[in-house]
């Protein structure tokens, strides 16, 4: 009897107590594997100044106010650059949970742009790995400047340029993103002749996170076309970048060389060297709003 | 010997016979902040439970990302500055319903009820205890509770920045309609 007492006991307390992981072994026996989305690749839609990977989320509204100022090296008479600025302002909205647009003009030629960003993989792991997040860019600029010979016949589609892009990105960590960014340009109308009408360039860029709010950028953009057949000196974007998130809004801290705040813009005329002191400090400031709400059920009653 | 194996094998065929257990895979968990500042509202529909009506036991379990703010922002900064949700995929629950006696099951309607249990965030676990309520309807339990939690409880960080537009308490509700497994 006292055997079986103690065979109750020893018998009873594992079955009761392990119930719950019973219950939990239970539940993950009944659930699907999971696709596990990589987020937040980068904090912002763009790195410094070319679009990131990210996208608005639908039905957010994102209002960019950006400013790049004169050249460090023009002196303290110019307050190193401060007394000039240079402004885009941007209305970016994201439509699906797969496509974003957007609108801008930028004092820079005073151009007005458009642009489409859509996804086409997400980087995930679990019940589908893909080792990489890949979106396709394009947009299009409209040169509304006065034209520099009004005497000639001057076209309409001359004021337009093309951009291509593909994002292709990879968050190794929470920490460490990294971009690659082949690119396409096309100029209906160059300088001179000595000038491509296509641009080839491929950018790289990442970002570290320092802390969570704090990320470190870099960008940079390569020019494959031989720049010596161009009629005025180009050099390659060098941009460099903080992050700062604090709520609803993200800073961008930035230098660069270059002074347009669109691909066709800082891709393929950049004057500013890094080397001579051609340095734009800069910023871009995001805040979002949210115009459609999503539909979350409140409750499953 | 072979008694203590014949008991053991009753033992478990007794609790085989009696467990009816109940399970959902769409649950409900939100919480809520309120701040004069800001509300701040995520709700997860996908939650995950099974209830062992036969014992009491229960768990829960949540996936961090599938928790939905309104503002898209919110929800980012849930993920990568609270609650670490690629470090720390899960949160989950294993607990007991204390008053089981007082639930009829074979009778529908509402009972007063208090779970006590482990309450797991960010792999930190802490014990908890919180009064609901259980429908027996025909075919379904649906389980609710309300109760708050402390965000310091579970390590998440909130710089002095953004600490006026946190609640220090989150309201915390859970509706959970199980069907028979």
């Amino acid at each position: 009897m006292r055997r079986l007492a103690f065979a109750f006991i020893v018998l009873l307390i594992p079955v009761v107590l392990p119930a719950q992981d019973d219950l939990m072994n239970l539940l993950n026996a009944n659930s699907a594997p999971e696709i596990n989305y990589s987020t937040a690749t980068f904090k912002s839609t763009r790195i410094v100044n070319g679009h990131s990977i990210e996208r608005m989320a639908p039905g957010q509204l994102d209002v960019r106010i950006s400013h790049r100022f004169g050249t460090i090296n023009s002196g303290a008479y110019n307050f190193w650059g401060l007394d000039q600025s240079n402004i885009h302002l941007g209305l970016e909205y994201g439509i699906t949970k797969w496509l974003m647009a957007g609108i801008g003009r930028g004092s820079y030629q005073k151009t007005f742009d458009g642009f489409t960003k859509f996804s086409v993989l997400r980087q995930s792991t679990g019940a589908r790995v893909m080792p990489v997040s890949l979106s396709i860019f394009t947009s299009a600029a409209l040169v509304s400047q006065h034209w520099p010979d009004e005497t000639r016949t001057n076209y309409f589609s001359s004021r337009l340029a093309y951009t291509a892009q593909v994002l292709i990105a990879r968050k190794f960590s929470p920490g460490l993103s990294f971009q690659l960014t082949p690119s396409y340009i096309h100029r209906n109308l160059v300088s001179t002749e000595m000038d491509p009408n296509d641009i080839y360039s491929i950018g790289a860029g990442g970002r570290v996170k320092v802390s969570k709010r704090i990320s470190l950028n870099a960008e940079y953009y390569y020019m494959v076309n031989p720049k010596t057949y161009m009629s005025s000196q180009i050099y390659n974007p060098l941009s460099l970048g903080i992050d700062i998130e604090t709520g609803g809004h993200v800073f961008q801290l930035l230098f660069t060389n270059s002074l347009a705040m669109i691909e066709k813009g800082f891709i393929g005329e950049t004057a500013g060297s890094w080397k001579k002191g051609d340095i734009h400090f800069g910023f871009n400031l995001s805040r979002v709003f949210t115009l459609q709400k999503p539909q979350v059920r409140e409750n499953q009653k | 010997m072979k008694r203590i194996f014949v008991f053991f094998l009753l033992v478990n065929l007794a609790f085989a016979a009696n467990a009816q257990k109940y399970m959902t895979k769409s649950g409900y968990i939100g919480f809520f902040s309120h701040t004069s500042m800001e509300d701040i509202k995520g709700d997860n529909n996908q939650v995950a439970g099974v209830l062992d009506v036969s014992t009491g036991d229960m768990v829960l379990q949540a996936l961090v990302k599938s928790f939905h703010f309104e503002k898209a922002l919110m929800e980012e900064h849930f993920n990568e500055n609270y609650m670490e949700s690629e470090k720390f995929p899960k949160a989950s629950f294993k607990g007991k319903i204390t008053n089981l006696s007082s639930l009829n099951l074979s009778k529908n309607g509402t009972y007063d009820v208090t779970v006590e249990g482990d309450l797991t965030i960010r792999d930190v676990t802490k014990k908890v205890s919180a009064k609901g309520t259980v429908e027996v309807a025909t075919g379904s339990i649906t389980a609710n509770s309300k109760f708050p939690i402390v965000p310091e409880d579970f390590k998440i960080e909130i710089p002095g920045v953004v600490r006026e537009k946190i609640a220090k308490n989150l309201e915390v509700t859970v509706t959970m309609k199980y069907l028979p497994l």
